[in-house]
């Protein structure tokens, strides 16, 4: 099992995970090729009249109750604009009926957007004809249910080559991704069993399995691990964040479990009755909530591994000026990316009235214990605070 | 002495109208039936009575158990002790063919209708009517269209087979969970894939119930086709009836409750295994 802590250290492909908290985007891909999802303005609304629905809202701004009064049409999803890069996982976060299943399913068109357009690796997900949108599916863009989907009547390893089995690939060489993706996962020993005689756990993983299968860029998740008891669940999350960072691929995953999206989030966006309210790093979401909603997300989650010293920091010169008898420079040193729980430690093992914070051997800010219980807190802005 | 409402009165001359001018059609179905029919007879009186009866049980304890094999010893074995082997494998090609029809017809049109909630509400009242009517108003039309012998006889058994087998079908493959077929649509399966790989194999129990009614029904049907003419244990029955023969009457009765209890228990034996695939 992979610690938390251990795993936030890991730079991803983005390079370093967390940077300072406000760039919105993260680790600025340099080309549009970083790019596997790219989702404008999308919109569904769900019912008979849902073309005059969708042109009332944009011609007179109606909400999602009016449009149920007027239309009897239910607003699923409503002008989600994001973007998922290359080996980043993005994780979609909302209460029940928020439309996150609607939002997932637009990216490979189980799900045709009312409205909006979506392009996976540049190509606009309309403009393909159903053949080609079969060959997106089958290769490029792979799913993984929270229901988790096994056919009953076929062993695991012939579930997990199912995908590559309906694309017309020889059962040799099937049978031989579906034994390496199985291995992956864990599940090496049970190639011959059949889905009933394996926990829920294993049943998730054979249909983890079944997407890796197939090698594909993208892998949508939809509450995979909802239906698992916590522990399991907690193992999984850390299983499934780890293996994606190690083959490369790119996900999105959706929860309704903030904890469950930090954890194995780059990224997240949480949707309320069916819009993005907020994107952002996980420490980006739970040190500048955009709104009350978000906020009491937020309030109950645990910031000891989320929040940086960087977030929690004074700038050296008004630690200079307020504590003119200290030098910063003798201080204990730490670096941008330390989290609080390794500070607290710093603090606790040491009486000097702060830990300086060097980056790249330069001084860039010093650790009080005032700005720590600040950061800690939740007051994102520490340096509005007395030293 | 003219019934008030007599919807025979409008029928007639439609079923006249089209023996006159179809008659050709009737006469080339008339022929291809009997073919068949002769090409499954034969083929079953292809082996002696004994190695035929050791090939089912062989092949029923090989795949279904030995108590099946037994029941198949039993139930044939029956037949030839009564001296009635022929007809009771005339009677088994009569409802092969007619089952395999009814099946063929109802399993695509049983699709549709899971498929189109329109057409199962249209296809609705015909089923019921189909499956109401009482058995032998079906071998009028059929004589009409057939004549006399084993062609109307299966024509009937066949439109009596199709509604239980539909019927099934549809729910069978409306029951097939939601997310295995988006899980088609997911991993980008062509529809045809989707069918066979998913649709059908969940919806195979439901469909070997319906499999089951079909045979029973049409095993019930083709002994009423005694009465036009159709051969086998039927007509064995209908003899029995018209010269008040009990032995033979009993004889050829017997033979068809044992016929009856193996295709009843061979199939259910089928659909036992058909379940417990489909659960793994
Ligand atoms: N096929 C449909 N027809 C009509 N309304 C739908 C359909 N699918 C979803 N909706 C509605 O769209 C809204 C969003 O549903 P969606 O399933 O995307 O939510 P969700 O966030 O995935 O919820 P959950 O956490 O319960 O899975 C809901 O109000 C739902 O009732
Ligand atoms: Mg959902």
């Amino acid at each position: 099992m992979i610690t938390v802590g251990a795993r936030k250290a890991e730079p991803g492909p983005n390079g370093s995970r967390h940077e300072p908290a406000g760039g919105a985007m993260l680790g600025s891909p340099s080309n549009s090729d970083d790019v596997l999802v790219d989702c404008r303005s999308l919109w569904k609304i769900f019912g008979s009249r849902a073309s005059a629905a969708m042109k009332a809202v944009q011609e007179r701004g109606l909400g999602k109750t009016e449009v149920l009064k007027e239309f009897g049409c239910v607003v699923g999803v409503a002008n989600a604009t994001f973007s998922v890069r290359r080996g980043e996982i993005f994780c979609i976060m909302g209460l029940s009926g928020s439309g996150k299943s609607t939002l997932l399913r637009m990216l490979n068109r189980l799900v045709e957007p009312t409205s909006g357009e979506v392009f996976v690796k540049g190509r606009a997900l309309s403009s393909l004809d159903a053949a080609a949108l079969r060959e997106l599916r089958a290769r490029h863009v792979a799913m993984v249910f929270q229901s988790v989907a096994l056919l009953p009547h076929r062993t695991v390893l012939e579930n997990a080559a199912f995908g590559l089995e309906v694309r017309g690939v020889a059962k040799a060489e099937r049978h031989r991704a579906a034994e390496e993706a199985l291995r992956k996962v864990g599940l090496g020993d049970w190639l011959q069993r059949y889905p009933r005689e394996l926990s829920g756990g294993m049943q998730q993983r054979v249909g983890l399995a079944r997407a890796l299968a197939v090698d594909p860029e993208i892998i949508l998740m939809d509450e995979p691990f909802s239906a698992l008891d916590p522990l399991i669940r907690r193992q999984l999350q850390d299983e499934f964040r780890q293996l994606t960072k190690d083959l490369g691929k790119s996900a999105v995953f959706i929860t309704h479990d903030l904890d469950e999206a930090i954890r194995i989030g780059d990224r997240i966006a949480i949707m309320k009755d069916g819009a993005i309210i907020q994107i952002g790093t996980p420490e980006e979401i739970v040190l500048a909530p955009a709104d009350d909603y978000v906020a009491k997300f937020v309030a109950g989650i645990s910031r000891l591994h989320l929040v940086k010293a960087h977030s929690v920091m004074v700038p050296v010169e008004r630690f200079r000026a307020e504590r003119p008898d200290v030098d910063p420079r003798r201080l204990v040193t730490t670096t941008p990316d330390a989290d609080i729980d390794r500070l607290i430690d710093l603090i606790l093992a040491d009486p000097a009235p702060g830990i300086a914070v060097v980056e790249a051997g330069r001084l860039v800010g010093v650790v009080t214990v005032r700005s720590l219980l600040l950061g800690l807190k939740g007051s994102p802005t520490p340096e509005l605070a007395p030293v | 002495m003219t019934a008030p409402f007599s919807p025979g009165s409008w029928l007639a001359p439609l079923v006249g109208w089209l023996n006159t001018n179809f008659h050709p059609f009737f006469e080339s179905v008339s022929v291809t039936v009997d073919a068949v029919v002769e090409g499954v007879r034969a083929a079953l009186l292809l082996p002696p009575a004994p190695i035929f009866v050791a090939l089912v049980a062989g092949a029923a304890g090989f795949f279904l158990g030995w108590r099946l094999a037994l029941l198949a010893v039993a139930a044939l074995g029956f037949c030839g002790l009564v001296d009635l082997w022929e007809e009771s494998m005339e009677t088994l090609a009569l409802v092969t063919v007619s089952v395999a029809v009814a099946v063929a017809i109802a399993v695509p049109f049983g699709i549709l209708a899971a498929r189109r909630r329109r057409f199962e509400a249209a296809l609705r009242p015909v089923l019921d009517v189909m499956q109401t009517v009482p058995p032998w108003v079906y071998l009028i039309p059929a004589v009409i269209f057939f004549g006399l012998g084993q062609v109307p006889a299966i024509v009937a058994t066949i439109v009596y087979g199709i509604p239980p087998m539909l019927r099934l079908t549809t729910l069978g493959f409306k029951q097939v969970p939601e997310d295995l077929v988006e899980l088609g649509r997911a991993i980008g399966a062509p529809p045809r894939a989707i069918l066979l790989k998913i649709e059908f194999p969940s919806a195979l129990p439901t469909l070997l119930v319906g499999l089951n009614q079909c045979i029973l029904l049409s095993l019930a049907m083709v002994v009423l086709a005694g009465l036009v003419g159709a051969g086998g244990l039927g007509a064995e029955v209908t003899r029995g009836l018209t010269r008040m023969e009990l032995g033979l009457g009993l004889r050829a009765g017997l033979a068809i409750v044992a016929v009856a209890i193996l295709l009843d228990r061979l199939s259910r034996a089928v659909l036992r295994r058909g379940r417990a695939a489909s659960v793994g």
